[in-house]
């Protein structure tokens, strides 16, 4: 589609390990098919060690061995060249890092050298893409910081000088200082307070909307999604288990993972216990067969443990991947799952 | 603690060598409980004979069978640098364990002191010490001079486990339940710095025998004590290079570089083992 | 700017405190030593023609006072540390009357020529090549020189000294193994004497390369392979920063500041490897004078390489130490 940023078509990417004599491959993306549009911002949701993580180091390129790409492809659409990142060379990538796709990294603490200040990592990282003089380019820079509140001062401090939360924000800043189509950002709130998280998803929001950027946003937080995003992905042992508007999925959940996401959820007023569910998730490297859902689902029923359930479209941009997901559930019933989920 | 050991042994190759190259030597050194002749004697065999199939290791210039002389040299080296070893750990943990915990002014008192004897050069004080007590400076008084330089290093690694052992819950619930620092200290936190003992214990064993050697090999200990360096010590005397007794410095040599390459070895091997980020690596994570 | 003066002035008193601790440590064992210098020198005279009772009192009565021994031991080590400060440390025995500084500072600038660039050279070379194999980890031919780092590593320096003789000496006599420079070569600033000089330091540097090499190049290896894991690389490759910028403001300068630490703690034990070098090279350094002072007796001599020693790594930790802040920022918040 026409304005469609991302494509990625049945994406699977493994993991090939050797640990102490025995080999696994570990299926983190399995049969991933999805789209980003323009000007938007998509939500990935999954436990830790769902394959998310994974998901989001294919769609920056940054593959390296022990995983691999084992099929389908992932094209970006930058000033409408096509770009499948799965299969270009280092050199073809290089040219659109930054520049169309830029990433926001977990962990904010250790993402800047520490032992250089912060304007070289602008330097290094923003001045080549930008291709502007030095003058202009440190003007642009200043100017950029300006728009997202940050004094130019933090230019000249070590990364250790400045709080968490600055840290954050300096990094979304140097993410996005060259106007990039496309930012990936991975879990960029989850080792701040509640304060500093407001403020840093309000300066996300900002500078997407200010750069008319797309930005996929992965954060295991429900909360978080509910409040920055307008797409949202399910993920579930290396599958996209459910997306829909961020809307639908919070009022409108038809698989029963995500059902069960969203109940977990605190709300004001309710005093209730919150569900929690039987069992870990699946090991990865052995997955369940059928669906990789069943054996924590409560309303499996025999053919989710032989056939796998397809993620199909439904109507209001709702893909489901799962066999019961028409059964119109009635409030008693929904409640009843809850309470089968507790 | 076995089965960490059994999976190191199935699964680190290093580690593998690493015990069967100690274990030979131990074995070999083990032996000379066994020896049929004095080993510290001097012409007791025919001088100067190859290695055969009556004298394994040959015979040197002194009239000594190389292969019962060599295995209580190895006997004496080898206990010589697990004596300084315990020693040494002994003041590390103990030194590592309080600085860390007790922190504040016991912490930089004891860290002033551990600066101070990271740089004083251990080598020339040996020198003074052998300068001072000649032959009485035996092999044991010589493991004590040394464990009292061959720790700050270790204490200052000891230190900084320490100091994140103090701030974790069960730290607190020890100190709420009333227990001593002295007894969460060995209780608690001991366990926790153990494999950096074992780690640091092996590199510390290459580093004194091979004071040991160099010193000998000058001459400067007890030179009827039979020990690796005294072996050596005695082949240059005799220029055994040069009138063709290789023997005597070849098979010392092998077996000291085997002794080394071994401890090396467990002593990376425990290294990896210990250090998370390695580990994970090698499962690729 | 005052943060670094504080650290630089705290750095410097335990400079100091080292150096006092060092030397005393040295001053009262060598003060337990048996041989007095005075009956040496007196049974080394009286050895050579007959002397009357009366002349040889009056001898050892001026030796005493000249080896400073007429006087309790505390005064003598205030005196000793007094005239440490003037760079005097009485009369040597090896070469009596000749000062014991004299003698040691005649053989420092061999020592530390050879040790400075020595090290210097073992440094750099190996932390390059380490750095190399920890970031490009595919590489063969550096795969196969860390299996080579570690096979030579334990191997202890006698022995490759002592290989190199026999190799360099007997299989393929081309360099020189023994001595500091030529014996028909006058000592000067002529080009002949510095080429003689240089040929004499290749192989007690080359042996002193070959062994200190390995220990340098796991360990950067170690280092560099752990940092390229850390966020801040992987970020700025996502960030398609040049390869040849992230090996060296990223990876390298940061595996430096462990590096540098590393350094100053070698520098300590460096006097152990030198003192063999010279042995096995009869070079006329340090180490050489003090096993000839160790054999004669000569405490005098041995107690001032002691403190030249102390004194010499102690100084060369403090210097690194005061550039370690310069490269890594975090140790000013210390």
């Amino acid at each position: 589609m026409a304005n469609d940023i991302l494509t990625v078509e049945g994406l699977k990417a493994y993991y090939q390990m050797n640990y102490f004599g025995v080999e696994r491959e570990v299926r983190a993306v399995d049969d991933v098919t999805m789209r980003v549009k323009a000007n938007e911002i998509y939500g990935i949701a999954g436990e830790s060690s769902s394959g998310k993580t994974s998901f989001i180091k294919v769609l920056a390129a940054a593959i390296r061995p022990p995983f691999r790409i084992v099929d389908g492809s992932v094209t970006y659409r930058f000033n409408g060249t096509p770009i499948d990142v799965a299969h270009a060379g280092e050199d073809e990538i290089a040219k659109i890092r930054w520049k169309h796709l830029s990433y926001i990294m977990q962990g904010s603490m250790s993402v800047l050298n520490p032992v250089r200040r912060v304007h070289s990592a602008f330097k290094d990282f923003a001045f080549r893409p930008m291709g502007l003089k030095r003058e202009a380019f440190w003007e642009a820079v200043e100017a950029h910081l300006a728009r997202l509140h940050l004094e130019p001062g933090v230019l000249r401090a070590y990364p250790h000088e400045l709080s968490g939360g600055m840290r954050q924000r300096v990094t979304i800043a140097l993410a996005t200082v060259c106007q990039p189509e496309f930012i990936i950002a991975d879990e960029p709130t989850t080792a701040l307070d509640v304060v500093v998280q407001k403020d840093v998803l309000a300066m996300i929001r900002e500078v997407q909307q200010a750069l008319g950027s797309s930005v996929v946003f992965v954060t295991h937080d429900m909360s978080v999604h509910a409040n920055i995003t307008d797409r949202l992905a399910i993920v579930y042992a290396g599958r996209i288990v459910e997306e829909a508007p961020t809307r639908t999925i919070f009022t409108a959940a038809r698989h029963p993972y995500t059902r069960h996401l969203v109940a977990s959820l605190p709300r004001i007023g309710d005093t209730s216990p919150k569900p929690s569910l039987e069992g870990r998730p699946p090991s990865l490297a052995e997955p369940p067969a059928g669906c990789r859902f069943h054996p924590r689902c409560p309303i499996a029923i025999e053919r989710c443990r032989k056939e796998v359930p397809v993620l199909e479209e439904r109507p209001g941009g709702h893909r489901v991947a799962c066999f019961r997901a028409d059964e119109a559930l009635s409030p008693a019933k929904v409640l009843h799952v809850e309470e089968s989920l507790s | 603690m076995f089965s960490v050991v059994r999976d190191l042994i199935r699964y680190n190759i290093e580690f593998t060598i690493g015990v069967m190259l100690v274990g030979v030597i131990v074995a070999f050194s083990l032996l000379s409980f066994f020896s049929p002749v004095d080993p510290t004697a001097i012409y007791t065999t025919i001088p100067d004979m190859p290695p055969s199939g009556e004298y394994w290791f040959g015979t040197n210039s002194r009239g000594q069978d190389l292969f019962w002389h060599l295995a209580f040299a190895f006997r004496n080296t080898l206990f010589f640098g697990l004596t300084v070893a315990v020693l040494s750990r002994i003041i590390s943990i103990t030194v590592g364990l309080t600085a860390g915990y007790l922190g504040g002014w016991a912490d930089r008192t004891l860290m002033f002191f551990n600066d101070i004897f990271v740089a004083i050069p251990i080598f020339p004080i040996l020198i003074l010490f052998y300068f001072v007590l000649r032959s009485d400076l035996t092999m044991m008084k010589l493991a004590l001079i040394m464990a009292c330089f061959g720790w700050p290093f270790d204490a200052r690694l000891i230190r900084s486990v320490a100091l994140g052992l103090k701030h974790r819950e069960f730290t607190r619930h020890a100190v709420f339940a009333g227990m001593s620092p002295a007894r969460i200290m060995y209780e608690e936190h001991l366990p926790y710095v153990m494999p950096i003992v074992f780690s640091t214990a092996m590199a510390n064993m290459i580093w004194s025998i091979g004071l040991e050697v160099t010193l000998a090999v000058l001459g400067f200990t007890n030179i009827n004590v039979p020990t690796v360096g005294t072996a050596l010590y005695w082949a240059n005397n005799h220029s055994a290079m040069v009138v063709g007794v290789w023997w005597w410095i070849v098979i010392p040599v092998v077996l000291i570089v085997m002794t080394f390459l071994g401890l090396f070895l467990l002593a990376v091997s425990m290294n990896e083992y210990i250090d998370p980020r390695s580990r994970l690596r090698r499962m690729g994570a | 700017m005052k943060d670094y003066l504080t650290f630089a002035l705290k750095r410097f008193l335990q400079l100091l405190a080292v150096v006092f601790t060092g030397i005393s440590v040295a001053f009262f064992v060598s003060y337990l030593s048996p041989i007095s210098p005075v009956e040496t020198i007196i049974g080394r005279v009286s050895g050579q023609s007959a002397y009357s009772p009366q002349a040889i009192a009056s001898l050892r009565e001026t030796l005493t006072e000249l080896f400073g021994l007429n006087v309790p031991l505390h005064e003598r080590y205030f005196n000793f540390l007094g005239r440490l400060l003037v760079g005097d440390l009485g009369p040597s025995l090896l070469a009596f009357p000749t000062p014991a500084m004299k003698l040691v500072m005649l053989a420092l600038p061999w020592t530390v020529g050879l040790l400075a660039v020595s090290t210097i050279l073992t440094w750099l070379i190996g932390n390059i090549l380490g750095g190399l194999a920890g970031y490009y980890q595919n590489s063969r031919l550096l795969k196969a020189f860390g299996v080579i780092a570690i096979g030579i590593q334990p191997i202890p320096y006698y022995i490759v000294a002592f290989l190199m003789v026999i190799i360099f000496g007997f299989l393929w006599p081309v360099l020189p193994i023994s001595g500091g420079f030529a014996m028909n070569v006058r000592p000067s600033w002529s080009p002949e004497f510095i080429v003689s000089i240089l040929r004499h330091a290749i192989l007690p540097a080359a042996s002193l390369v070959i062994v200190g090499l390995g220990t340098w190049f796991l360990g950067m290896r170690a280092l560099v392979s752990n940092i390229v894991t850390e966020d801040y690389v992987t970020y700025a490759e996502l960030a398609g920063v040049e390869r040849r910028r992230i090996v060296s403001s990223y990876v390298i300068r940061n595996a430096m500041v462990p590096q540098l630490t590393a350094l100053a703690m070698a520098l300590g034990g460096i006097f152990s490897g030198t003192i063999i070098t010279e042995q096995v090279f009869a070079y006329p350094g340090l180490g050489t004078l003090l096993v000839r002072a160790v054999n004669a007796g000569d405490s005098a001599v041995v107690l001032a390489v002691s403190c030249i020693a102390v004194i010499a790594v102690a100084t060369a930790i403090f210097l690194i130490d005061l550039i370690h802040p310069l490269l890594d920022p975090r140790i000013k918040a210390q």
